[in-house]
């Protein structure tokens, strides 16, 4: 059983993002980190290997040298190999897909996962890309999934319920919070991880079709209108929001 | 430029995300003189919402009824939509960003060869340019983008446009050659969420309680609050009560969980991380009980109530009551 796991480094989910210049963010003293979907991901390819020790997690991700220090936590924590597929990570999704979906094609992988989106860009395209540009099938937002005979039962979160899909292998799963708890790397994880290989590939230039125009703070606020009294400002509150919600 | 609407059923209704689609295509349809078409798939009965969509602005409503499309899949749907994008020259194409939008939405787009604009929270026109602004780093920043290629395609953040009616001649066309089903996942079961009748992405009212709540077993005070706004409120939770298994994960709202934008967000004993302002600060009036003043939700929040959630959360409920019995 071989399982690729693509993953991304993105800001530090807590960390504030400072824009600077039209269209850029202010890097200096921004942590990275993995995406936390693709820590999910990455999670629920290990379990398949607790339990099945012969499972190879292969570790994948698309960027510059940078993305290395991400490959080397993926690896830590306890993937065989990682790959480095040298190219850029643009806002252009198909781009990207299209990217990833050249080396994996080489690795012919029986699983293939991602995160259900990304911690910065979230616009939850890339991985069903790639399974229609691989022609695989794929479940996206799944909480759980378990391996049968030849295929894979995967719940999959919806508005309101959860769905059971059963695909046959090989397929694409989009993973997101659920069941998978991501562990940390052990000290042994992170010595080893460093005799592990890191392989790097080019990915062919793409031009890219997505213009940023402009990067903006989130919108101000107004300073919010704190009622004194405790539950006594309650009456004036309600008031307030009837008048101006009209939800009640 | 002329504009697709992608429509959603669930429960034998249109789904009101897909009448806010239908609004936004029809808007850019009119910034540039074109038409707003709407494609509508579904098992037998579908067809009769072509009237719900004509009157949100659709001209000609692409109908695909058949009992094979009854539970949505998304890979046939994508190969349908396809085959209506290209037959009609359609430059744009709308979808909310549903969990089944967001689903179909990249599918489409790769069929396309064409990248996702996803989860956008404003679209327009300017110098006969299509801009898309959307979230960044889980809301922390916004992004306006142009896209150099037609099509083009938008995922909407739900509750962010609110739908208009706009009523248009809602021509009906039948689509009778249903694409073959490629490679697909077979779906086994749907099982509904026990906890709440309304999904937190989808309620005009959400109420959400963080570690402030002191343990699950003080969540009927959320409850009844719920209960007490009505039918059309859902209950959220921050990460740390869902990390804490308090409440289930479907409830969650933030970065890793659920974005929200209700026109009303009750924060009660909610610090506001980060993470969490990311998944609700679109809302359209957000209110934060919490006993410490300086707590940063109070930076987001149009109303703040500095005090014990449990002294205060019954008698807003009681209040509500109240009011609404007043009529």
């Amino acid at each position: 059983m071989k399982i690729v796991v693509c993953v991304k480094r993105v800001p530090d989910t807590e960390a504030r993002i400072r824009v600077r210049g039209p269209a850029g963010i202010d890097a200096a003293g921004l942590k990275y980190v993995l995406s936390p979907y693709d820590e999910f991901a990455l999670e629920g390819a290990l379990r398949l290997k607790d339990s099945s020790p012969d499972t190879e997690v292969v570790a994948l991700s698309l960027g510059d040298d940078s993305v290395a220090e991400q490959l080397r936590t993926a690896l830590a924590m306890g993937a065989d190999r990682a790959i480095l597929v040298r190219g850029a990570s643009s806002d252009d999704g198909f781009a990207v897909a299209r990217s990833i979906a050249a080396v994996v094609r080489n690795e012919s992988p029986d699983l293939l996962l991602f995160g259900v989106k990304s911690a910065d860009q979230g616009q939850q395209q890339v991985g069903p890309m790639v399974a229609e540009l691989l022609e695989l099938p794929c479940v996206t937002a799944v909480s759980s999934f378990r391996l049968a005979e030849g295929s894979v039962r995967a719940d999959r979160e919806l508005d309101g319920g959860t769905a059971t899909f059963e695909a046959s292998l090989p397929c694409v799963l989009t993973i997101t919070k659920g069941e998978y708890e991501p562990r940390y790397p052990s000290l042994r994880g992170i010595m080893l991880a460093k005799r592990k290989p890191v392989e790097e590939v080019d990915a062919p230039a793409e031009a890219p079709r997505v213009r940023l125009l402009s990067l903006d703070p989130p919108p101000e606020r107004p300073p919010a209108t704190i009622l004194e009294g405790g539950a006594d400002a309650i009456p004036e509150l309600v008031q307030r929001l009837r008048r101006e919600t009209g939800v009640f | 430029m002329k504009v697709l609407a992608v429509a959603e059923t669930r429960d034998g209704g249109l789904r009101a995300s897909s009448l806010e689609a239908m609004t936004v295509a029809r808007t850019i349809a009119d910034a540039g003189g074109g038409e707003a078409d709407a494609l509508l798939a579904g098992g037998a009965g579908v067809a009769e919402h072509a009237a719900d969509l004509a009157r949100y602005g659709a001209d000609t409503i692409f109908v695909a009824e058949h009992e094979s499309l009854a539970t949505l899949p998304v890979e046939r749907l994508a190969s349908l939509a396809r085959v209506v994008i290209a037959e009609n020259a359609h430059d744009v194409v709308v979808l909310s960003a549903t969990a089944f939008g967001s689903d179909l939405a990249p599918r489409i787009a790769a069929k396309l060869e064409i990248p996702l604009a996803g989860d956008a929270t404003a679209v327009e026109i300017a110098d006969g340019e299509l801009r898309i602004t959307r979230p960044v780093y889980g809301g922390r920043a916004f992004a306006t983008i142009a896209i150099d290629l037609s099509p083009r395609i938008i995922s909407l953040r739900p509750n962010v446009f609110g739908p208009q009616e706009r009523p248009a001649a809602g021509r009906v066309e039948r689509v009778v050659d249903l694409p073959q089903a490629g490679p697909h996942a077979k779906l086994l079961e749907v099982r509904a969420s026990t906890s709440t009748a309304l999904d937190v992405s989808e309620a005009a009212v959400v109420v959400s309680g963080g570690r402030g709540m002191r343990g699950p077993e003080n969540w009927h005070l959320l409850e009844e609050l719920c209960a007490a706004i009505g039918p059309h409120c859902s209950l959220g939770a921050s990460r740390a009560v869902v990390d804490a298994g308090w409440r289930p994960h479907s409830e969650q709202v933030g970065q890793t969980g659920r974005t929200v934008a209700p026109r009303l967000y009750i924060a009660v004993g909610i610090s506001g991380a980060m993470q969490h302002l990311a998944g609700m600060r679109t809302s359209a009036t957000i209110v934060a009980i919490n006993k410490d003043p300086d707590a940063p939700i109070f930076r987001v929040a149009d109303y703040g109530i500095v005090g014990d959630a449990f002294e205060i959360v019954p008698r807003l409920t009681e209040e509500i009551r109240r009011l609404r019995a007043a009529g």
